[in-house]
């Protein structure tokens, strides 16, 4: 039995490959942005906030993290058209993104808040800071650092996920793969060289990660 | 005689069952520096929380500079904190600001200083504490001395009236003692209020201008150094001081 | 147009719920055990055997889920093998979930202080007897609670299969919701039973973890 593969005529289809690439990269820096933010929030309520916060960031929390993202997905672009809120396939596949990548990140954020020595938090107030000036300036950056490897490896596993995305339409990569192989049927060929471009996506990714949040949010 | 800066009465402070401070009265004048000594468990550090605030107490008044403490207060509180420093045992560096930026932080969000003023300011401190080569150094580079000569220097930097040294040498490898206690002799002899909880006696005796011996939540004896170690009246302190050797 | 009550969604939805703990359960099984091999061939002494592991690991955790489903299926087709979701979803979680485990269980192995390794080995005993008496039993009371928390992400991975045809859950709402134009209901009924099977799961894990916790207290 002879199997034949031809990757040349999927990789001749190399712009909808790029266009591909630059949607997912598009869609997962926006989402991480967005998500991390909605993280610290979050994971500042569970900490901070009040009763009713806490439940509420909670209930959330869990009902993500206890549902699959194509479900929450669907959720979002099929289930909210019926009250009315109408999104486009991106809009719908940033905000799952977003919500997906909270939900993850406020735990992992607030196992890294508890973390704190309690003489770093002691150290502000004596020096007259305002809680929230103690929050950013003195628990947060420790915080994220000590996390950052966790919260990176989240993040990758979120622009993994947005594959899904393509099955309303998103014209992300996995989109890309399979308008290639509607085309000239290479299923395995074209699905290969997408697994491939993900792989290294996802190192490339980790990289920019590493150097980013020293760089920008934590120092060292 | 002048309106003392610190005024303390009748202060009371537990731990749940425990009562740990049992009616404290204690009064400091500005630019005079205390030092407190007894056992672990006396309730020293105790007391010098209660005056920044970090622990609350029960009963009793507390005021600065005219200002009673107000613990449900946050402003007053901050504004309390301004005029009151703390230096503690485990030094409490910023770990992810460099050490000029540890100094800097503070004014910069507190006093609302803009960043070239904080800088010079920073330097100005980190030059009068003998270190200032390491403005761009990371606090884990330090050793422990370095560490709390530059946390002397962050709490310099709110422009504080009376400084809190909740055991700061105790931490310390012996050969680094020194370096932070010229420190903070410096700051005694140009004028600073000092409340000092030590086990240095020696530095005790010669910088301190008053001494109190704490034991089991009570201000046991109290007087100059003459008079507290050459003198003691009471067992307890008697004890406190063979046991020292 | 025929009216479908709640109840009619809710019972189909409930029928297709068995083949997502089918999937579930096969996917954790199969994966556990190949992930045992996995992790034992890791641990081993040769370094091609380590390389080899830790490049399988590397890819199944650094592509989508869905990319190896897919490759599954129409790798299936392309080898003559009659393409089946069942076969294809099976295959594609089951070595998803050994590339997770072996690399959950390596953790814990390496938990293990080396003190332990020694003093095995010191007592005469081959690679495989350590492994079996000493290290094995002592890595398994840490690994049970991340292993019960994997499980979660098994039974999120089945609503995949559900893009290759497998009639699971998700494909079960995907095809009510054509029939009844009612998405939003039959998205959060399935929803929910998504999570009346993940959170008891997650809950047990995260009350097993305490206990783990604790016993090292």
């Amino acid at each position: 039995m002879r199997i034949e593969l031809d990757f040349i005529s999927v990789l001749t289809e190399w712009p909808l490959l790029v266009k591909g690439v630059a949607w997912t990269l598009g869609l997962t820096s926006v989402s991480t942005v967005l998500g991390l933010l909605l993280g610290v929030a979050l994971a500042w309520s569970r900490v901070h906030g009040n009763f009713f916060l806490r439940a509420l960031a909670g209930s959330y929390v869990e009902s993500i993290r206890n549902t699959p993202f194509i479900v929450q997905l669907f959720f979002i672009y099929f289930g909210l058209p019926a009250l009315g809120v109408r999104l486009s396939p991106e809009v719908a596949s940033i905000i799952a993104m977003v919500v997906n990548l909270s939900a993850y990140a406020t735990e992992i954020i607030r196992a890294g808040i508890e973390a704190t020595p309690k003489g770093q938090i002691e150290a502000g107030m004596s020096l007259a800071l305002k809680p929230g000036q103690i929050f950013l300036h003195v628990v947060l950056p420790p915080a994220l650092r000590k996390v950052w490897p966790a919260l990176v490896s989240q993040i990758i596993i979120v622009m993994l996920g947005s594959a899904v995305c393509g099955q309303i339409s998103t014209e992300e990569l996995s989109h890309a793969a399979n308008l290639i192989q509607s085309r000239n049927f290479r299923a395995f060929e074209a699905f290969i060289i997408a697994t491939l471009t993900y792989l290294s996506l996802a190192i490339a990714l980790r990289r920019l990660l590493n150097w980013v949040g020293p760089r920008f949010l934590f120092g060292r | 005689m002048h309106e003392p800066l610190l005024a303390i009465q009748g202060l009371r402070k537990s731990f749940g069952d425990n009562e740990v401070l049992k009616g404290i009265d204690l009064t400091v004048q500005a630019g005079e520096v205390i030092a407190i000594i007894g056992k672990s468990g006396s309730g020293k550090s105790t007391l010098l929380r209660c005056i920044n605030g970090l622990e609350t107490f029960q009963s009793g008044s507390l005021s600065v500079d005219h200002q009673t403490l107000l613990h449900h207060d946050a402003n007053a509180m901050r504004a309390l904190r301004q005029k009151v420093g703390m230096i503690f045992q485990s030094f409490n560096l910023f770990p992810h600001l460099k050490v000029g930026e540890n100094i800097m932080l503070a004014p910069g969000l507190v006093k609302q200083k803009d960043k070239a003023a904080t800088e010079i300011q920073a330097r100005k401190l980190l030059d009068r504490v003998g270190l200032a080569e390491k403005f761009d150094a990371w606090p884990d580079q330090l050793s422990g001395g370095q560490q709390q000569r530059v946390a002397i220097a962050r709490a310099l930097a709110m422009e504080p009236q009376i400084l809190l040294c909740d055991e700061i040498t105790s931490a310390l490898d012996p050969e680094l003692v020194g370096e932070v206690l010229r420190v903070v002799e410096s700051l005694a002899e140009e004028g600073m209020t000092l409340l000092m909880v030590t086990h240095e006696m020696n530095f005790a005796r010669k910088v301190a201008d008053r001494v109190i011996f704490m034991h089991q939540g009570r201000v046991h004896e109290s007087g100059t150094p003459a008079d507290l170690f050459g003198n003691p009246q009471t067992p307890e302190l008697v004890q406190f001081l063979s046991a020292l050797g | 147009m025929v009216d479908f009550s709640l109840w009619d969604i809710f019972r189909n939805l409930l029928l297709a719920l068995r083949w997502t703990v089918a999937l579930s359960l096969i996917a954790f099984v199969g994966g556990g055990l190949v992930g045992l091999l996995l992790l034992i061939t890791r641990l081993s002494q040769s370094k091609e055997a380590q390389v080899a592991v830790k490049a399988y690991v590397q890819v199944f955790q650094g592509t989508p889920l869905l990319m190896q489903l897919f490759l599954a299926y129409f790798g299936m087709a392309l080898l003559g093998i009659e393409t089946s979701p069942w076969l294809a979803a099976g295959i594609a979680l089951t070595l998803y979930s050994s590339a997770f485990l072996a690399e959950i269980w390596r953790g814990c192995v390496e938990a293990i202080p080396k003190g332990q390794w020694e003093a095995s080995q010191s007592l005469a005993l081959s690679f495989f007897e350590q492994l079996r008496y000493v290290i094995l039993p002592q890595a398994f009371k840490i690994a049970i609670p991340p292993t019960v928390g994997f499980l979660v992400q098994v039974i999120k991975g089945t609503a995949l299969a559900s893009v290759i045809g497998f009639v699971e859950l998700t494909k079960a709402g995907t095809m009510i919701t054509n029939a009844t134009f009612k998405p939003f209901l039959v998205y959060s009924c399935v929803a929910l039973l998504y999570f009346s099977l993940c959170f008891p799961v997650s809950y047990f894990a995260k009350q097993l973890e305490r206990k783990v916790q604790s016993g090292y207290a």
